[in-house]
């Protein structure tokens, strides 16, 4: 199954395949009311009966500090559910990546961050 | 009445280079403003990144103008988007955003209106940010917002405090009594 969201600005898409939930483009939306949709779309695939998910942002070259609450959302949605690991994918060439992606982690200390 | 919150200069010399957007958040709607606020602040970080031209002999690409132009952008727009979100529609005062570029630093300054009668949850919310370690606020606030985040996120200034390592401060001016219009400058210190 893939569910999938795209607009002139960003893409996000949940293949349940292969258990990846990949954003890219530019996250700016105004506030929580408009991320709306995407926070949806994450919640389901936090649900699904899976041990793993991976979460890849590697093309995602923007993200206001919304995007960065929805994000911090779905890994304390995982957290929460105690069985369940999750493996973020960033990308040194993405400034912001690397200087908010960390605090990923320490929301959830057993998450993996893989930068390449 | 002038109240100072934070790390506030209150004599910075305007440089005679500096770049300055200023506009009316009452002339168009909300949502077109948004995608003006992504415009503003990517035009404002290009401009900045020229600053701090690569090796033009190498054909790697230069990773601190690259971060520059990356922060820049960040926090031009989260200071808009917090303008147009918080700014009092109804004093018809504009808003604007000045970037100036000293010696090895870059300085934002936004002003805005702010509702009266939202001022004091303002500044509560501006003692907590100055007298707590913004590491552990920023974590708090995470963690809040996973519950219930219908007050908007809170976190633009902190993450430019604690991912940008930013000094902030605020000044607080009361311009004009009947009916009440209060100013709000926001001052953003980035050390390159």
């Amino acid at each position: 199954m893939v569910k999938e969201i795209k607009t002139d600005d960003y893409r996000i898409w949940y293949d349940s395949t292969i258990e990846t939930v990949t954003c890219q483009g530019s996250f700016r939306l105004t506030g929580m009311q408009e991320y709306a949709p995407i926070v949806e779309l994450l919640n389901e695939a936090a649900t699904q009966e899976s041990l793993q998910i991976t979460l890849d942002v590697r093309d995602l070259e923007f993200l206001n500090s919304s995007g960065i609450n929805v994000l911090s959302k779905f890994v304390i949605n995982i957290r929460q559910q105690k069985t369940k690991q999750i493996t973020v994918r960033g990308s040194d060439d993405i400034p912001w990546q690397e200087k908010s992606l960390r605090n990923l982690q320490r929301l959830m200390p057993s998450l993996q961050l893989e930068m390449e | 009445m002038t109240q100072i919150f934070g790390d506030f200069i209150e004599e910075l010399p305007v440089k005679p280079e500096h770049l300055t957007i200023q506009f009316f958040p009452s002339s168009v709607s909300l949502k077109q403003r948004w995608r003006n606020n992504g415009l503003s602040a990517d035009f404002m970080a290009d401009y900045f990144a020229t600053f701090f031209p690569g090796d033009e002999n190498s054909t790697h690409k230069n990773p601190k103008q690259a971060e520059i132009k990356s922060t820049v952008s960040y926090i031009a727009n989260e200071l808009l988007e917090n303008a147009m979100k918080f700014s009092d529609e109804t004093a018809l005062a504009p808003v604007t955003l000045t970037l100036q570029m000293q010696q090895n630093k870059i300085t934002f300054t936004t002003t805005n209106t702010v509702p009266p009668e939202n001022v004091d949850d303002f500044q509560s919310f501006l003692i907590a940010l100055t007298t707590s370690d913004p590491n552990e606020l920023y974590l708090h606030q995470l963690e809040k917002n996973a519950v219930d985040d219908s007050m908007g996120s809170g976190l633009g200034l902190l993450t430019m405090m604690n991912d940008y390592l930013a000094k902030i401060g605020w000044k607080f001016q009361t311009t004009q009594i009947q009916p009440e219009v209060i100013m709000v400058t926001t001052m953003v210190q980035l050390v390159l």
